[in-house]
C-alpha cells in the first residue's frame, strides 16, 4: 500500500535500465571522473605530481600494517556513524548533530571509567558502551525535542548541539577532569592500561571496534529492510503526512530514529575513548561524524554500500596523512576528493 | 562611558563580516533557497581574497575575487539543486565541507603570512560628533558597508517591487510564476547575489577583521550565521541584532579572560557559540506554540502582554524554503 505512489516511477526506471544495461554504470563513473578531475586540478595548482599524490592517497593506507590498522580504527567509528545516519536518512531527517552525539557518547562513556576504575575491565567496557550509547541517544533526543516542541529544524538544532557538546568536552578536559599535573588541551589523564581495549600486538588495531561496527551494520540493515518498524520509518521519511494517515505516530518514529542514530554515534565516541585515545580529548570526534554524513549521502543510505564507502574514505584520510611529510602539501586534499565524489555523485543522480 | 563607547564600536567592527554574510543568506533564503555552504564559502573566499590581494597588492581586486568565489559556489549550489533537483540541504552541506578542505589545501602557502589590510578611514567632521562619532564614524570602509547593508536589505525586501518578488519566491513561488516571473531564474539571481555577499564577508575576515588568513580561521562562525538567520526570523534588522549580540558575547568572553586569568582561552573561544545557541533556543522555545499554551493557563492579567510578546518573537520560515519548484 505504502509503495503504490512509488511504484510507477520505479517500474519505468527498471525498464530503462534493462534497455540500457550500461546506463546504471555510466552515471557513477562520470561522477568518479569529475571528482578526480577537480582533485587533479587542485593538485596541479599546488605544483605536485598528481600520480605520486594519488598513489599515497589511494594506496598509502595499505602500505604498512601500522597504517592498515589506523585505517581500520578510523573506518570503525566512521561506519558506526554512517550506519546511524542511514537510519535518520531513511526517516527523512538530516542529523547534522552526529558530531555532538559522538562527543556526548565519549563523555558519557568516561563516567563509569572514572568512577570505578578498579572494577573488572570487561564489566567496565560493557558499562562504558551502554553509557556511551545512552549519552549519544539522549543528545540526539534533545534535537528531536527542539524540533517537536520549539519548531527548530533538526539541522540547526543539531549544529547547535554540536557546539554545546564540544563546549562541554572542553570544559571537562580543562576543568573537573583535568590532568592531575596541570590542565592540558591534550586531554584528561590516560586511562589505566588494563582498561584499554586489547589490541593486536604492537599495532593500534583493537579488533573489537570493527566487529562492533559490522554487527551494527547487519542489525540496522535487518531492522530497516526486514521489519515492520523499518517499513514505517521509511514511510515517514517518504511522506510523513501519508504515514500519519496510515496510523503511524510520525513524531515517535522520528524520535526513535534520532535516538538510534545517537546511540550508534555515542558508541563510536566510546570506541574513540577506550580504543583510540584512551582519554577524553577536546577534539574526540575529529570530524568523523561529518565524514559519516558524506558516506551516508554517497551510499544513499543503502546499507550495502556503507561498508565499502566507509573503508574507502577512511583509507583516503589515513593515506593522505603522509602527504605533508613526503610531498609537502596539505592533507586536506583527502577531504577535497571525498567532498567532490559526493558532490558529483549527487549531481549525476536522476531528478526525483 | 568612554570605555563603553569603545566596546560598542568594537562590537560593530567584530560583527561586520557576520552581518554582511547574514544579509546575503537572508536574501537567498527569502527567495526560498538555503545556502548551507556558508562556512565553507566564507573560508574559501577569505583565502582567495587574501591571496589575490597579497599577490596583486590591490585590496579591491581581493574583494572582487572573494565575491566571485562566493557567487561561483552559490551558482554550483543552484545548478545542483535548482536545475538538477537535488536536495539543497545535501548539496549545501557537501559544498561546505568541500570548500573548507579546498581552502585548507590551496591556502597552505598563504597561512599566517602578513598581507595587506583595509586601512582605517575615520570620516572627517562626522567622526568628531559626540557619542556618534566614535561609535559609527571611526572605522574602515568594510564596517561602514556592514552598517549600511542592513537598512539597504530591509528596504530592498520591504520597500521595492524586487523585494516583493523575492519574498513571494520564498512564500508562494506558484503565485509569482502565475504573474509571469521565471521562478528558477530569479532564485538563481538571489542565490548568486547572496553568495557574492557571503564571499565579501569572507574577505572582510581575512583582509580586515583578522588581517590575514589561517587554517579554518572563521572558527565555525559561518554555521553561527546560518543559525542567526534562521532564529532571526529572516528579518534583516533582527538578524543583524543577532550578529551584534554574538559579537558582544565574544567581546565579553575576551574581557572576562583578562579579568579571570584562570579560565583557559579555549573555553573563552567556545563560550560565545554555546551561549548564542542557548539564547537562540530559549527565544525559539519562548515563541513556540507550547509556550503560548502555557500562557493561556496564567491569570488573564498576564495573558495579553505575554501573548503579544510571543507573537513578536515568533518567526515563521518562508513557506517554500528548501522546496523544489515544479512548474504547474
Amino acid at each position: 500500500m505504502l509503495w503504490l505512489r512509488q511504484l510507477p516511477d520505479r517500474y519505468t526506471r527498471m525498464r530503462l535500465d534493462r534497455l540500457k544495461p550500461l546506463a546504471s554504470l555510466t552515471r557513477p563513473l562520470l561522477a568518479l571522473l569529475a571528482a578526480f578531475v577537480l582533485t587533479t586540478i587542485a593538485l596541479l595548482s599546488s605544483g605536485v605530481a598528481p600520480l605520486e599524490a594519488y598513489r599515497l592517497i589511494l594506496f598509502g593506507a595499505f602500505s604498512t600494517p601500522v597504517r592498515l590498522s589506523d585505517m581500520i580504527m578510523l573506518a570503525a567509528p566512521l561506519l558506526l556513524c554512517s550506519v546511524g545516519l542511514s537510519i535518520t536518512f531513511a526517516g527523512g531527517l538530516y542529523n547534522l548533530g552526529v558530531e555532538g552525539q559522538m562527543i556526548a557518547g565519549a563523555i558519557a562513556a568516561m563516567v563509569p571509567l572514572r568512577l570505578w576504575p578498579d572494577w573488572p575491565p570487561l564489566l567496565l567496557w560493557l558499562l562504558a558502551g551502554l553509557s556511551g550509547a545512552a549519552g549519544g541517544a539522549l543528545w540526539a533526543l534533545l534535537i528531536g525535542g527542539l524540533r517537536r516542541y520549539a519548531g527548530v529544524s533538526e539541522i540547526f538544532a543539531g549544529l547547535g548541539m554540536n557546539f554545546l557538546a564540544s563546549g562541554l568536552a572542553l570544559y571537562l578536559v580543562l576543568g573537573p577532569w583535568r590532568r592531575q599535573t596541570s590542565a592540558s588541551l591534550s586531554g584528561t589523564d590516560l586511562l589505566p592500561r588494563e582498561l584499554w581495549l586489547p589490541t593486536v600486538d604492537r599495532l593500534r588495531l583493537a579488533p573489537a571496534a570493527p566487529v562492533i561496527a559490522l554487527i551494527a551494520l547487519v542489525i540496522v540493515w535487518w531492522a530497516l529492510t526486514k521489519t515492520r518498524w523499518g517499513l514505517e520509518v521509511r514511510a515517514v521519511g517518504l511522506n510523513p503526512a501519508a504515514a500519519a494517515r496510515l496510523g503511524i505516530v510520525t513524531a515517535r518514529r522520528m524520535a526513535e530514529t534520532l535516538a538510534a542514530c545517537g546511540a550508534l554515534a555515542g558508541t563510536a565516541g566510546m570506541l574513540q575513548v577506550v580504543a583510540v585515545h584512551h582519554a577524553l580529548i577536546p577534539n574526540i570526534s575529529s570530524g568523523i561524524g561529518l565524514l559519516g554524513l558524506l558516506v551516508a549521502l554517497l551510499a544513499r543510505a543503502d546499507p550495502r554500500w556503507l561498508l565499502p564507502i566507509a573503508v574507502a574514505f577512511a583509507a583516503f584520510t589515513v593515506g593522505s596523512i603522509q602527504l605533508p611529510l613526503t610531498l609537502g602539501i596539505d592533507s586536506a586534499i583527502a577531504g577535497v576528493l571525498q567532498g567532490a565524489l559526493v558532490l558529483f555523485a549527487l549531481a549525476t543522480r536522476a531528478r526525483r | 562611558m568612554e570605555q563603553l563607547l569603545i566596546d560598542l564600536a568594537a562590537v560593530l567592527a567584530a560583527a561586520s563580516p557576520l552581518v554582511i554574510a547574514a544579509m546575503g543568506e537572508t536574501l537567498s533564503e527569502r527567495a526560498g533557497v538555503i545556502n548551507l555552504s556558508l562556512d565553507g564559502t566564507m573560508l574559501l573566499s577569505a583565502m582567495t581574497g587574501f591571496a589575490v590581494a597579497l599577490i596583486t597588492g590591490n585590496l579591491i581586486l581581493g574583494f572582487i575575487a572573494a565575491a566571485l568565489v562566493g557567487a561561483l559556489v552559490a551558482a554550483v549550489l543552484g545548478l545542483f539543486s535548482l536545475t538538477l533537483g537535488q536536495s539543497q540541504t545535501a548539496v549545501g552541506f557537501v559544498l561546505a565541507l568541500l570548500c573548507t578542505d579546498l581552502s585548507s589545501f590551496l591556502g597552505a602557502p598563504f597561512a599566517r603570512v602578513p598581507g595587506p589590510s583595509v586601512p582605517f578611514t575615520p570620516i572627517p567632521v562626522l567622526s568628531d560628533l559626540p557619542v556618534f562619532g566614535p561609535l559609527f564614524f571611526r572605522h574602515d570602509p568594510v564596517i561602514y558597508a556592514s552598517l549600511l547593508i542592513v537598512p539597504f536589505t530591509a528596504f530592498l525586501l520591504y520597500g521595492t517591487r524586487l523585494g516583493l518578488i523575492v519574498r513571494a519566491l520564498g512564500e508562494r513561488p506558484a503565485a509569482v510564476y502565475a504573474r509571469g516571473v521565471d521562478v528558477t531564474r530569479w532564485r538563481y539571481a538571489m542565490l548568486i547575489a547572496g553568495g557574492a555577499l557571503v564571499g565579501i564577508a569572507g574577505a572582510a575576515f581575512s583582509l580586515d577583521l583578522k588581517q590575514g588568513w589561517s587554517y579554518r580561521h572563521t572558527f565555525g562562525s559561518g554555521w553561527i550565521v546560518l543559525a542567526i538567520v534562521i532564529f532571526g526570523g529572516w528579518r534583516p534588522w533582527r538578524v543583524a541584532l543577532g550578529c551584534y549580540l554574538f559579537a558582544a558575547l565574544e567581546l565579553v568572553a575576551t574581557r572576562s579572560q583578562s579579568a579571570l586569568p584562570d579560565i583557559p582561552t579555549q573555553i573563552v573561544q567556545v563560550a560565545p557559540f554555546v551561549l548564542m545557541i542557548l539564547v537562540l533556543a530559549l527565544v525559539n522555545l519562548a515563541a513556540s506554540p507550547a509556550a503560548a499554551r502555557q500562557v493561556m493557563r496564567l491569570p488573564a492579567f498576564w495573558q495579553r502582554p505575554l501573548l503579544a510578546a510571543i507573537n513578536r518573537l515568533r518567526a515563521t520560515a518562508p513557506a517554500a524554503l528548501g522546496q523544489p519548484f515544479e512548474r504547474p
